[in-house]
């Protein structure tokens, strides 16, 4: 996985509430074993009806075309699993997103893949959305996760919380794989523990073969 | 299981959807080289992955389950703790054989009362979704519990636990009880003899202790609840099916904006009621409302009446072995020559992902779990609703009260 540390970009304003990963990522049409991520994003919501760009859309306007960070509104990604929801922001360049709050397969799927989700108190996120608004793409702000803070134009830094293996998970890019199994001996005893105490789940096969 | 890209006409194959060809070829060889039984796209128990698993006792009372579907805590309508999850997660899961999570915050939603006729957990959930929101239940584990819960059947308990993701829950299950043990007993994956005594006695262990805590409480009283339908574009955009698209202003502030944008995807303005509305879909199936008792209530509807003019009605059951089942009832007949295309088993038009999609402007009325915009088909209009709803707004061709059509008052 890709470590994330601190990234500096414009960041865009989305800040409908409840954005689901159908729009995030919309089942295409035309479906292969490599899908076009990158086209992926916000497909639909990003066109016109006759399939020409919406230039109001925020994603395609000329100051947040290069946006490596998203301000979002409440339960973001709520939904499908869908991981393809974080995968194409990825491949749009977008490292961050800070939302009021975020639906919990998304978040955790963010955290797989390197994705920075951070949630500010709502204090803190309105001052940030007033301040994303205000200076409207022209200056980038900084996402710092060493320090936790948010830095850019139009005011004092802004801390933010993340728990700590998250944060360590990502600094570090570490594989959850290679993390969990370091645990081995633990997950090995507990599964001999569940297989005396419940035998029919380890034992589970069709009883007509 | 193959289930979201299969298609649902009858005499399919791989290629009958083009686009779920790679994704169908892929899986089988995945599951060959790795040795995991598969439920191909012409297995006699192919279906949908959360109507299957429990139908065959797969999945079990206190026992977790993990699927990469937000749709994966259906199972916990017999007692299983189940998470959705998505790719990374699931490859963890297969390489560990376990999964990381924060231990969820628990949630209590006692439903309490008799339901009336005509009104099954679908309305119960719906309302439910409109009560606490679309993120009322995030960060929880959800049990459901109460007189409601406990009359119903299995299939209703696993659509209300199905739509729990609607509101946010990644978990949601109801204690299992002699119904539940009742109804796993002899299916073929479920332990068996001396193994099944004692499965029984620790399965007995699981119900909630009188004193447990909760971190939050909620109770709705169903006694008086009507047949519910949605009239947006989220899933707590609800109202009784005698009620009215609502007036802005009666609308909380935080939801105004996304009611706004939902009448105009929607084409309609407030004050407009449900009931009347003319339709161009109907859509019964998915995870949500396609097992056989699902099946049972829509056919008894729609028996001895014709889809209304104009209509394009669907049925697609949750799996083969439902399908077989139907067939065997009959249902199949009822519903066909009724004038309803009787589908292959799939997830279908729920997410569309097998082609299966409505028109654009098309006002549909589906038995699905998500009425977002686009889902069902670009601009395609989704309200959604029970089966016996779904079934009587087939029939009346216009958003219909199941109870006022079966009184001949519609």
């Amino acid at each position: 996985m890709q470590p994330f540390v601190s990234h500096t970009g414009v960041v865009a304003p989305l800040l409908k509430d409840d954005m689901n990963t159908d729009q995030i990522a919309p089942i295409m049409h035309s479906r292969t074993l490599k899908e076009d991520y990158k086209a992926m994003l916000f497909h639909r919501a990003r066109r016109l009806d006759d399939g020409s760009e919406d230039p109001s859309f925020v994603l395609n306007k000329p100051q947040f075309r290069a946006a490596g960070i998203l301000a979002a509104g409440h339960n973001f990604g709520a939904g499908s699993s869908r991981e393809s929801a974080v995968w194409s922001m990825l491949a749009n360049g977008i490292r961050v997103i800070v939302a009021r709050s975020f639906a919990d397969i998304y978040r955790e799927n963010c955290l797989q893949n390197g994705l920075l989700p951070v949630v500010l108190a709502p204090q803190d996120a309105d001052a940030f959305i007033a301040r994303v608004v205000a200076v409207n793409g022209d200056a980038p702000f900084t996402i710092d996760l060493v320090t936790q803070r948010i830095s850019g134009s139009g005011g004092a830094d802004i801390a933010f919380e993340i728990g700590a293996a998250d944060r360590t998970r990502l600094l570090e890019g570490l594989d959850d794989i290679g993390l969990t199994l370091k645990h081995m001996d633990e997950i090995v005893s507990w599964e001999q523990r569940a297989a005396k105490a419940q035998p029919w789940l380890q034992d589970a096969s069709d009883g007509r073969r | 299981m193959q289930d979201h890209t299969v298609a649902t006409k009858p005499g399919r194959n791989d290629d009958t959807n083009p686009s779920g060809t790679a994704f169908i070829r892929a899986m089988r060889e995945g599951c060959r080289q790795n040795g995991i039984r598969l439920f191909d796209i012409d297995d006699r128990e192919q279906g949908i992955s959360h109507v299957v698993a429990p139908e065959l006792g797969i999945v079990l009372p206190g026992a977790t389950h993990a699927v990469p579907d937000s749709h994966a805590s259906t199972v916990g309508g017999v007692g299983a703790l189940a998470f959705g999850c998505g790719t990374s997660e699931l490859a963890h899961i297969l390489a560990t054989q376990v999964m990381a999570l924060k231990r969820p915050k628990r949630m209590r939603a006692r439903l309490d009362g008799r339901l009336g006729a005509h009104v099954n957990a679908k309305d119960v959930a719906l309302r439910l979704i409109a009560e606490l929101g679309v993120a009322g239940g995030r960060g929880y584990a959800v049990e459901y519990a109460g007189a409601a819960v406990r009359a119903m059947p299995i299939e209703q308990r696993m659509t209300l636990c199905n739509l729990n993701i609607e509101m946010g829950g990644r978990s949601g299950f109801v204690a299992p009880d002699d119904a539940t043990f009742a109804w796993l007993e002899g299916r073929p994956f479920a332990p068996a003899a001396a193994m099944w005594d004692r499965a029984l006695g620790y399965w007995r262990t699981l119900a909630t202790d009188d004193d447990a805590a909760f971190d939050r409480e909620v109770t709705l009283d169903c006694t008086a609840l009507e047949p519910q339908i949605t009239w947006g574009t989220d899933p707590s955009q609800v109202v009784g099916i005698s009620g009215r698209v609502p007036e802005p202003g009666a609308v909380d502030p935080s939801r105004r904006a996304a009611a706004e944008s939902a009448f105009a995807y929607m084409g309609l303005a407030p004050g407009t009621p449900l009931a009347g509305l003319p339709v161009d879909r109907v859509f019964i199936g998915s995870c949500t409302n396609s097992r056989l008792p699902d099946l049972e209530v829509a056919a008894a509807v729609v028996r001895g009446r014709r889809v209304a003019e104009g209509v394009v009605a669907l049925v697609v059951p949750g799996s083969s072995s439902v399908k077989r089942e139907a067939e065997a009832a009959g249902l199949d007949r009822v519903f066909r020559d009724a004038g309803f295309f009787w589908g292959e088993s799939g997830c279908s038009m729920c997410a569309g992902g097998n082609g299966d999609r409505g028109q654009p402007g098309e006002r549909c009325v589906s038995t699905t779990n998500r009425n977002f915009e686009n889902r069902q088909g670009l601009k395609v209009r989704t309200h959604l609703a029970s089966p016996a709803t779904a079934a009587a707004t087939a029939i009346a061709g216009r958003i219909a009260d199941v109870r006022r059509l079966l009184a001949g008052v519609a």
